[in-house]
C-alpha cells in the first residue's frame, strides 16, 4: 500500500508510520526515551499510558508540533523528521478540540482543504459534516455546540483532509461516560470506513481496550509492552501493564523448581504454580500474577485437582456489590489480601466468612519483580479514587 | 456601539421586588457618571454647538460675538480650512499604520513569546509604558532637538549621502508623522497586548496543522481572533492623532506648511478669537472621525467588541 504523503492531494488509504529510536529531552527529563514503533498502514493504534509518560509529546513529534532530540519519523516510507508540521500527511484531533472560534463549523471543516488548493471545499467539508451528522450546524460558530458535536466538529475537520495517519490526542477526554461511549462507536466505525490510520492517544484503558486493533503502554518515555488488547491483559510483561491495565493479585517469590513446562514459586511458606511459557522469568526472584476475575470463591475447601491452584483459607475482609459481580477482598494468611471478582449469582460472602480460593494454573503469569510503583503518581487512577 | 454591550444585562422588564431593587442600585452607581459626563460633557458641547453658529457683534470689539443662527461658518471653514482637515486624517491615518507596523510585533513578543517568562513580561510592559513617566511635551522638544539642522541625526545622514546637502527633517510631514506615530505606539501597544497575551496558542498548531504555513495561518487565524485588540489600538491612536496639535506645531516637530486641524482650531481659539469658528471646525472633525470611526468599526465587523 503506498500512499500519497507530498501533503498536497488526498491519500487514498492509510500509510505506515515508523518511529526509530527516537528521543525528545527537556532540560532536566526525557519524555520520550529513544523509542521505534511501527504501525502498520490502516490499523486503529492506541498509545495508553497515565498522564506524564510521554505518549502526547510522541504524538505531538509525529505531527511536528515538537521537534525530537534524536531519531527519525517516517511516515508510508518517506523521512518527515526534517518537515514543518504543515507540510506533513498528518491531522490532529486535539483534546481541547482547538476550533477557530472566528469561523463557521463549515469554514472550520474545509479550512485544511483550503490550504492545500483542493478543488470543491465546501463541498467535501459538508459531505464531512454529514459524516458526524451535524450537516444542519454548518454555519454555527463553535461555542454554539455541545462538547459532544464540537469533538465531533473537530474530527471532520481532520478526516475531512484524508490524511495518511490520524492522530487523535485524548479527543473523548472532555466528554461525559454515556457520549463517550456512543462517540467511540462512530469513531471506531468512521476509521473501518475511511480505512486511514489512527493513532489514539489515551489514558482510559478501556477505551485503548474497546477501539483499538493494537495497544502498546507506555511508561516513563519507553513502550513497555505492545501487542493486541487481549494478548496484553491475558499475559502482561511487566508489573506496570499488570497493574495499569485492569487490576491484577501479584506476589512476590523465588523460583524454586521447574517440571513439565511448570515453574514452582515460592511465597513464603506457600507453593504457587506458573506455566513457563506464561513467565518472564525462569529463574529467581520472580513476581506471580492472576487476574482477580480469574479466581473463583469456595465456601469449603476445594479438592485438589491437576493444573488448578488452591490457596487458603482466609477470611473475606469486604465485599463490595456492582451489579453484573461483587469484588472481595481476601485476607490470606502469608499472601495477603487478594481481590477477586465473581459473577453475581445470587450467592454472596459475607465479611468475616472464611473461604478457599483457587484458580487455573493456566491463568497465572509471571513477570520481573519491580518496585511497586507510586499508584498517584497515575493522576487518571488517583482521581478516580477521590470520586470513589 | 457600545450600547450593545450593555442590552443583555438584565433590562428591568422583570417587575418582581429584588430586581427592582437591583435596577435602583444600578441607576444609584452609574449617577455619579451620569452627573460628570453631563456636566463635562453634553454641557460643554452645548455650548460648543451654540458657539459654532454665533455672528459678531455690529461695531463690537474682536473676539465679542452674539448668540445667531449663522450657519455660514462651517462653510467659510470648510474652505478655509479644508486643506488642513485633509492633511490631519492622512498624517493620523500615516501614523497609525506606522504605529500598528511597528506595535505588532512588538506586543507579539511581549504577549506571546514572552509568556513563559512572566518577570520578563512585565519588565517589558514596563519598558513600553516607560515613556509616560515623561511630559509628552518633553519628549516632543528632545525629539525635536534630536531631528534637528545641526543634530547629529542629520549630521550622519548627510555624511553618509543619504540626504542632500540642503535637507531638513523637523518642519516637514516626516518629522510630523514620526512625532505622531512615536507618542501614540503605548496606546497601540497596550490593547494589542491584552488580546495577544489570551491568544489561544492551541488554535496556532491547529492552523500548522491543516497544512497552513506560518504566513498564511497569522492572517487567517491571528489577525482575526486579535481584531479587537487591532480596532481598539488603531481607534485610540487613530482619534486623538487626528486632533493633535503639538506635534505639527512650529514649535515642535512641524512648520506652518504642516499644520493640522487641531493647530488651526487653537490659533482661531486662542490667537484670532475667532471662537465660531473655532467652534465650527471642532465639531467637523469629532462628526469626520464618528463616521470613520463607525464605518471602520462596522466594516470590521466586530461592533459588539467595542
Amino acid at each position: 500500500m503506498v500512499a500519497e504523503v507530498s501533503g498536497r492531494g488526498f491519500a487514498q488509504s492509510g500509510a505506515d508510520l515508523e518511529l526509530v529510536n527516537v528521543s525528545k529531552r527537556y532540560p532536566g527529563f526525557t519524555a520520550v526515551d529513544d523509542l521505534s514503533l511501527t504501525i502498520p498502514a490502516g490499523s486503529f493504534f492506541a498509545l495508553l499510558g497515565p498522564s506524564g509518560c510521554g505518549k502526547t509529546t510522541t504524538l505531538r513529534l509525529i505531527a511536528g508540533l515538537e521537534e525530537p532530540s534524536a531519531g527519525t519519523i517516517l511516515v508510508g516510507g518517506k523521512d518527515i523528521t526534517a518537515t514543518k508540521a504543515y507540510q506533513r500527511p498528518v491531522n490532529t484531533v486535539f483534546q481541547s478540540y482547538a476550533l477557530f472560534p472566528h469561523m463557521t463549523i463549515l469554514e472550520n471543516v474545509a479550512f485544511g482543504l483550503k490550504r492545500r488548493k483542493i478543488a470543491d471545499p465546501i463541498k467535501l467539508a459538508t459531505e464531512a459534516l454529514e459524516l458526524v451528522e451535524l450537516g444542519h450546524l454548518a454555519q454555527r460558530k463553535p461555542q454554539q455546540l455541545s462538547g459532544g458535536q464540537q469533538q465531533r466538529v473537530a474530527l471532520a475537520r481532520a478526516v475531512v483532509n484524508r490524511p495518511a495517519l490520524l492522530l487523535l490526542d485524548e479527543p473523548l477526554g472532555a466528554l461525559d461516560l454515556k457520549l463517550r461511549r456512543q462517540m467511540q462507536l462512530e469513531l471506531k466505525a468512521i476509521q473501518s470506513e475511511v480505512g486511514l490510520t489512527f493513532l489514539h492517544v489515551t489514558h482510559d484503558q478501556e477505551e485503548a481496550m474497546t477501539m483499538a486493533d493494537t495497544v502498546a503502554v507506555m511508561n516513563k518515555g519507553k513502550i513497555e509492552q505492545m501487542g493486541a488488547p487481549a494478548e496484553l491483559y491475558e499475559l502482561p510483561f511487566t508489573r506496570f501493564v499488570a497493574t495499569f491495565l485492569g487490576q491484577s493479585n501479584l506476589f512476590d517469590g523465588v523460583v524454586t523448581g521447574q517440571n513439565d513446562g511448570t515453574l514452582t514459586v515460592a511465597v513464603g511458606s506457600e507453593n504457587l504454580l506458573v506455566p513457563s511459557s506464561r513467565s518472564q522469568i525462569s529463574a529467581g526472584a520472580i513476581t506471580v500474577g492472576v487476574r482477580p476475575e480469574k479466581l473463583e470463591i469456595h465456601r469449603e475447601a476445594p479438592k485438589a485437582a491437576a493444573g488448578r491452584q488452591i490457596v487458603g483459607p482466609g477470611t473475606v475482609s469486604d465485599t463490595s456489590f456492582a451489579g453484573v459481580s461483587t469484588q472481595y477482598v481476601v485476607q490470606v494468611p502469608v499472601l495477603g489480601d487478594i481481590t477477586v471478582f465473581e459473577q453475581n449469582d445470587g450467592d454472596i460472602v459475607g465479611v468475616g466468612e472464611q473461604v478457599w480460593l483457587s484458580w487455573s494454573v493456566d491463568h497465572a503469569f509471571g513477570i520481573p519483580v519491580e518496585e511497586t510503583f507510586d499508584e498517584n503518581d497515575l493522576s487518571t487512577r488517583a482521581l478516580a479514587a477521590t470520586v470513589k | 456601539m457600545a450600547i450593545g454591550a450593555f442590552s443583555h444585562g438584565p433590562s428591568g422588564i422583570t417587575t418582581d421586588a429584588p430586581a427592582q431593587r437591583s435596577s435602583r442600585i444600578a441607576w444609584l452607581l452609574l449617577l455619579p457618571g451620569i452627573l460628570y459626563l453631563v456636566l463635562f460633557f453634553i454641557v460643554p458641547l452645548f455650548s460648543l454647538v451654540m458657539t459654532s453658529f454665533q455672528e459678531m457683534v455690529p461695531g463690537g470689539f474682536i473676539g465679542e460675538y452674539q448668540n445667531a443662527f449663522r450657519w455660514e461658518n462651517y462653510t467659510e471653514v470648510l474652505g478655509m480650512y479644508g486643506e488642513h482637515t485633509l492633511r490631519s486624517f492622512l498624517y493620523a491615518a500615516t501614523a497609525t499604520v506606522i504605529a500598528l507596523i511597528i506595535g505588532y510585533p512588538l506586543a507579539y513578543f511581549i504577549g506571546v513569546k514572552l509568556r513563559r517568562y512572566p518577570l520578563l513580561q512585565s519588565l517589558a510592559l514596563v519598558l513600553v509604558i516607560a515613556p509616560f513617566f515623561i511630559s509628552f511635551l518633553l519628549r516632543t522638544l528632545a525629539w525635536k532637538q534630536i531631528l534637528a539642522d545641526e543634530g547629529f541625526v542629520i549630521a550622519t545622514m548627510k555624511t553618509l549621502q543619504l540626504l542632500p546637502d540642503d535637507a531638513h527633517i523637523t518642519g516637514t510631514a516626516i518629522s510630523v508623522i514620526f512625532g505622531l506615530a512615536y507618542n501614540f505606539i503605548p496606546f497601540m501597544t497596550l490593547p494589542l497586548y491584552t488580546t495577544l497575551e489570551r491568544l489561544d496558542l492551541r488554535l496556532i498548531e491547529a492552523g500548522s496543522d491543516l497544512y497552513a504555513n506560518p504566513f498564511t495561518t497569522f492572517i487567517k487565524v491571528t489577525v482575526p481572533l486579535t481584531m479587537p485588540g487591532i480596532i481598539s489600538g488603531t481607534l485610540l491612536t487613530f482619534i486623538p492623532a487626528a486632533g493633535d496639535y503639538v506635534n505639527a506645531s512650529a514649535n515642535f516637530l512641524g512648520s506652518t506648511s504642516t499644520a493640522m486641524i487641531g493647530n488651526v482650531i487653537e490659533s482661531n481659539f486662542l490667537v484670532l478669537q475667532n471662537f465660531p469658528h473655532a467652534a465650527s471646525l471642532s465639531l467637523i472633525l469629532m462628526s469626520v472621525i464618528l463616521v470613520l470611526v463607525s464605518a471602520y468599526v462596522k466594516k470590521s465587523g466586530t461592533e459588539d467588541l467595542l
